[in-house]
């Protein structure tokens, strides 16, 4: 099983509370700010190594799993490339392209056009970026391509190398069950890092994964020797013969205002209540 | 002048509240551009839930009975044909409208800007705010394309009340896409509860890690959310856990909530869980460490054993 991972670089998300807007407005600042790989493109390349693999001997390789960023051609980009390969990825593609003339509808011009050179068996990606938090990428991307899209999977189960899947699929109210037929498109939930979210068919049924809280797996020791020898090929929108032309234009940024008022500290729960019912007036 | 579809969102052959939120939305676009709206009501049961929406001030309610589950491939076909009549097409920034809108977006080549938070229609140009960045930054944004696909968060726009009037219904035809022969739905496991839904409540107690197990919601958060007759959360630590399932998962990557009143317990406050509460009016913490970064939310913070603390509190409240 041949499997596509898209990874996005973005402002370290535990600390968008530090992000900065530029003083016109026009633009988010991160200066300060580490880059990281997309937490939840994280956790969609933990799902595509384990359906690609034999956890039962050491995590042996049984299928392949190629990484895709798009993004500025820079050591960044190219360290959380690097890092998905020391995880076990086998190699990465880094199309070069400027943040700025990025949205979903050309992010899924490009991948669309990355699919049909690599010819995958699936795409695997985080549900969205934490950044521009939009959640439309993946959908597009599978709409364009007409193949199935499958959102929020939580639980995904082949016994044939990927040709149909069983998945589990999270809703606002429950949970859902769907068979699909590959090639598809499958975005990840938070849960597909529980140890019993993937199943397939090569690693024994009963095996239970390492759990996972924050991410997906650590990269080995062994792991980092070996993606230094991993490779990256590079490729642009032009070579790739994507018009970047975005659907969307952002005018202004602006940061929300912070809560009004501090923190009381209450002494007791008669005090909170008394709070609650007389001043607040919330109960 | 802009025209605007609503796509409903039906659960169990019922309009579910977050259609209303949308239809606030393409109020609000129709008004500030002195155009219209239509609502689409689609999927299992698309007929008697027409009825319930014919009192909302749409020009028309357009039905498409489509059985069986919801699979984004078997509905996208209809949204796009009908789509293909107007200007903006809205939708609830739901686990539904998430996954369908961005669909018909791609296949009518349209700009899709979700999640939004506020709609500007000053001199008559649409324009969108979003929040982006864990809710961290705001973005004021513009589709380019002619077409404009939309999801607006259900917290950010009151649910429209009917205000008589009855717009009549038309049956519209089902449109079929190849793709959708690829998905086979097997069936949905609903999550029953008697409780307020959590993006509907007026009062949220969400619980966190802290908690330590499942028996202990059930033990000592339940009964202060039905004391409250609020809506039950947590953190998503806690639904990594198992504690709570994951539908009520606050945060970024669960529910966003804005309720009169938010109690966080044994929750240190996340980033990722800021994003989903931090509107709310008021806000109680309960956490032993008074330096958790919930602190820099809460409007009241009670530093304390939640264990001592919750049913205490739990007692008070029955006595108002």
């Amino acid at each position: 099983m041949k499997i596509l991972v898209t990874i996005k670089r973005v402002a370290d998300p535990d600390n968008a509370s530090k992000l900065k807007v530029s003083g016109d407005g026009t633009a988010v600042t991160s200066e300060g700010l580490e880059w990281k790989m997309n937490p939840f493109d994280d956790w969609s390349l933990e799902a595509a190594l384990r359906l690609t693999e034999n956890a039962a001997e050491k995590n042996a390789r049984v299928g392949e799993v190629v990484l895709v960023s798009i993004g500025p051609n820079d050591e960044h980009t190219q360290r959380i490339i690097r890092e998905g390969l020391a995880k076990g990825a086998e190699r990465g593609l880094l199309v070069e392209a400027d943040d700025a003339n990025l949205d979903a509808s050309v992010v899924s011009l490009i991948l669309k056009a990355v699919v049909d050179k690599e010819n995958p068996d699936l795409v695997v990606m985080g549900k969205q970026a934490a950044d521009g938090d939009s959640n439309v990428a993946g959908t597009k991307l599978a709409a364009r391509l007409g193949w199935p899209i499958i959102n929020y999977a939580m639980k995904i189960s082949t016994n044939d190398d990927g040709k149909t899947l069983e998945v589990k699929r999270e809703l606002d109210t429950g949970v859902a069950t769907v068979k699909v037929t590959g090639p598809a498109v499958i975005t990840t939930s938070d849960r597909i890092l529980q140890p019993d979210s993937v199943k397939n068919g090569v690693t024994p049924a009963d095996h239970q994964y390492a759990k996972l809280e924050v991410g997906g797996r650590y990269a080995s020791l062994k792991g980092i020797m070996q993606a230094k020898k991993k490779p990256i090929d590079q490729t642009s929108i032009g070579d790739l013969g994507v018009e970047a032309k975005t659907a969307l234009k952002y005018t202004k940024f602006e940061l929300p205002p912070a809560r009004s008022g501090d923190t009381t500290f209450v002494e007791s729960v008669e005090e909170l209540v008394d709070k609650l019912h007389n001043t607040a007036k919330v109960i | 002048m802009a025209n605007v579809l609503v796509v409903a969102e039906l659960l169990e052959g019922k309009t579910r509240k977050t259609t209303l939120c949308a239809v606030t939305a393409a109020k609000q676009i129709a008004d500030g551009t002195a155009g219209s709206f239509d609502i689409l009501s689609i999927g299992e049961g698309a007929g008697a839930a027409a009825e319930e929406l014919v009192g909302y001030g749409a020009g028309k309610v357009l039905k498409a009975e489509i059985p069986g589950g919801y699979v984004c491939e078997k509905y996208g076909p209809t949204v796009v044909e009908v789509g293909k009549g107007y200007d903006v097409i809205v939708a609830c920034a739901s686990a539904f409208g998430k996954d369908l809108l961005p669909w018909v977006a791609a296949k009518l080549d349209a700009g899709m800007a979700s999640e939004i938070a506020a709609v500007h229609t000053d001199g008559g140009k649409l324009r969108y705010t979003r929040p982006m960045y864990a809710g961290n930054v705001s973005g004021n944004v513009e589709i380019l394309t002619e077409k404009h696909v939309i999801t607006v968060r259900q917290s950010e726009f009151e649910a429209a009340t009917a205000g008589g009037g009855s717009s009549p219904v038309e049956e519209v035809a089902i449109a079929t896409d190849p793709a959708a022969d690829k998905v086979e739905f097997i069936g949905v496991e609903v999550m029953k509860s008697e409780r307020p839904e959590l993006t509907d409540a007026d009062i949220v107690v969400s619980g966190g890690r802290a908690l330590k197990s499942a028996e202990n919601f059930t033990n000592v958060i339940e009964p202060l959310v039905d004391a409250l007759g609020a809506a039950m959360g947590a953190s998503r630590a806690a639904c990594d856990a198992g504690y709570v399932s994951p539908e009520l998962q606050v945060g970024q990557t669960g529910k966003v909530v804005a309720p009169k009143l938010y109690v966080a317990i044994g929750i240190s406050g996340a980033i990722q869980h800021l994003a989903g509460m931090k509107g709310s009016k008021t806000i109680v913490a309960i956490n032993k460490d008074k330096e958790a970064p919930i602190a820099q939310v809460a409007d009241y913070f009670l530093v304390a054993d939640l264990f001592d603390a919750v049913p205490a509190l739990t007692e008070e409240v029955k006595k108002l």
